[in-house]
């Protein structure tokens, strides 16, 4: 572990790994590195060590490109990666595929959530080969919420797989090159896997062992639901370390800003799986400025959770305040002035002028 | 039945010792199935099996049976049918997301798993996706001529 935060000094310390050496033009896929399995930037940030930043990025109810970049901009320069989310909450927006083929042309770095609740095996197998085909270089393997969460309820439920197998038939795409039937496919997606995790879920003494499983089906990264209590998170990174996995996945902790007492109420009551502690509403009650506290409270959590060893970065929930995530994680200092890639970093303004 | 389902998880150990004998008791008597023929035998013993599982379980006859990996609680029941574990929307008090007044089945699994010698560990092993084709036909049988026979090329 030791090792690891030597390698995340190194690839942060002073603002440096801002450019990789092998740069390409934006939207082009980077060079696979030996040991990667996609050739994208988040896979690059965490192997390389540095404490990852991602956040969500909530699609639109329009078909209007513009919505999608337009949500994408306010993040730029603070996030590694975009989650895009697939009818989360089982409602209906657009899709996440689409989503990420806007995202990956002018060069950001989705993450493409899958979820089991829409499609069959032979839909998902599909979406997975076109994504990897536009440049969509992590995928996220979900269960996803049942359809009575959502706006639809009258909707079938699918759940033809679930997360494991879902992760299992991904990565025997990428790595064995057959679909689930065993059929041959020509050329492999290279993706990065993710799936979720849930510590503060029930049974508590299982989760680790859950993780475990997950890394077996495949997942070589995890974003956890919202993490507000501690001691649960460091419960379950104890039994991490106790199964010996810490090294064989990367860890990003799900945390957010909480708008007022009453809205994280209503979330613990409403969101399948969040769990606020009382002492967290009690805090945001007593607040002169709510939505303040609450952003100060997700600030200090996330100062909080880069002390846990085995933790490789945050993943940021901040649905309808997604232009507080700037700010968020500009004041918790864990980019330690790194400035995550966005289109048009590297370019000088007075040249991306000139150019058009 | 929803009593005689939690039930049979707080019996686990139990079932699951009596799975394994009636198991080895279905597989000595191989012969004679063969005999008969499986293809024969496949709507009769599927309804008894729907009877007894369904009584015991709730069984769905998803016809490819993981009951002694799940501490006896039926996978099936989770609204998401998800057969590797609990989702992420377990309740703080164990109850289910999608239906409030159900336990998640897995919370049960992972209590019935508890019971049984190496339950966790059969808990812990990653389950394929459910072949759909599968669906009403008897797991029992099922059990009896992968235990007995060469597996065929592409046969469910």
């Amino acid at each position: 572990m030791a090792a690891r935060r030597a390698r995340r000094d190194r690839a942060t310390g002073g603002g440096l790994a801002v450019r990789f050496d092998d740069e390409p033009v934006p939207g082009y896929p980077l060079p696979i590195l030996p040991g990667h399995t996609s050739p994208g930037r988040f896979e690059r940030v965490l192997r390389a060590g540095g404490f990852a930043v991602t956040t969500e990025l909530a699609p639109p109810d329009s078909a209007d490109p513009e919505d999608v970049y337009r949500r994408a901009r306010v993040f730029d320069g603070f996030v590694d990666a975009i989650n895009a989310t697939d009818g989360s909450g089982a409602n209906c927006h657009m899709s996440s595929l689409a989503v990420c083929a806007l995202l990956t042309r002018i060069g950001y770095a989705p993450i493409m959530q899958i979820s089991c609740r829409d499609k069959n095996r032979i839909a998902i197998q599909g979406d997975i080969l076109g994504g990897a085909a536009m440049g969509v270089c992590n995928m996220l393997c979900l269960t996803g919420d049942g359809v009575q969460a959502g706006d639809h309820p009258q909707a079938k439920p699918v759940f033809d797989l679930d997360c494991m197998s879902l992760l299992e038939i991904a990565r025997a795409l990428r790595d064995d090159h057959h679909f689930q039937s065993g059929r041959k496919i020509t050329f492999a997606p290279r993706v990065f896997l993710g799936a979720a995790e849930n510590p503060s879920a029930l049974p508590h003494a299982w989760r680790a062992q859950r993780l475990a499983k997950k890394i077996a089906a495949g997942a070589q990264f995890i974003q956890t639901q919202y993490v507000f209590d501690l001691a649960l998170l460091r419960a379950f990174m104890d039994h991490v370390e106790a199964l010996g996995i810490q090294d064989r996945v990367f860890i990003l902790v799900g945390v957010g800003p909480l708008r007022s007492a009453k809205a994280a109420e209503w979330m613990r009551r409403h969101v399948p799986g969040m769990h606020v502690p009382d002492a967290v509403i009690a805090r945001l009650a007593g607040a002169a400025d709510q939505a303040r506290e609450g952003r100060l409270i997700c600030i200090e959590l996330i100062q909080q959770i880069r002390e846990i060893r085995g933790i490789s970065g945050v993943h940021i929930m901040a649905y309808r305040q997604e232009e507080s995530v700037a700010e968020i994680v500009d004041r918790s200092g864990v980019l330690q002035g790194r400035v995550c890639w966005y289109p048009g970093r590297d370019t000088p303004l007075e040249s991306r002028r000139t150019a058009v | 039945m929803y009593a005689l389902r939690l039930w049979s998880v707080r019996h686990a150990r139990g079932l699951n010792a009596f799975y394994r004998g009636f198991e080895r008791l279905l597989v000595r008597s191989s012969p004679l199935l063969r005999a008969i023929g499986y293809a024969r035998l496949e709507r009769p013993v599927a309804r008894v099996e729907k009877a007894v599982k369904g009584l015991l379980f709730d069984c769905r006859m998803c016809g490819q049976c993981v009951l002694s990996a799940t501490g006896m609680s039926c996978p099936m029941n989770c609204p998401k049918t998800l057969r590797n574990g609990p989702c992420g929307g377990v309740r703080d008090d164990g109850t289910c997301e999608v239906k409030p007044e159900m336990r998640c089945v897995w919370v049960e699994a992972y209590h019935g798993s508890e019971r049984i010698p190496g339950g966790l560990a059969a808990m812990s092993t990653v389950q394929a996706a459910v072949d759909q084709r599968l669906q009403g036909r008897s797991s029992w049988l099922r059990v009896v001529r992968a235990a007995t026979e060469p597996p065929a090329a592409g046969s469910p």
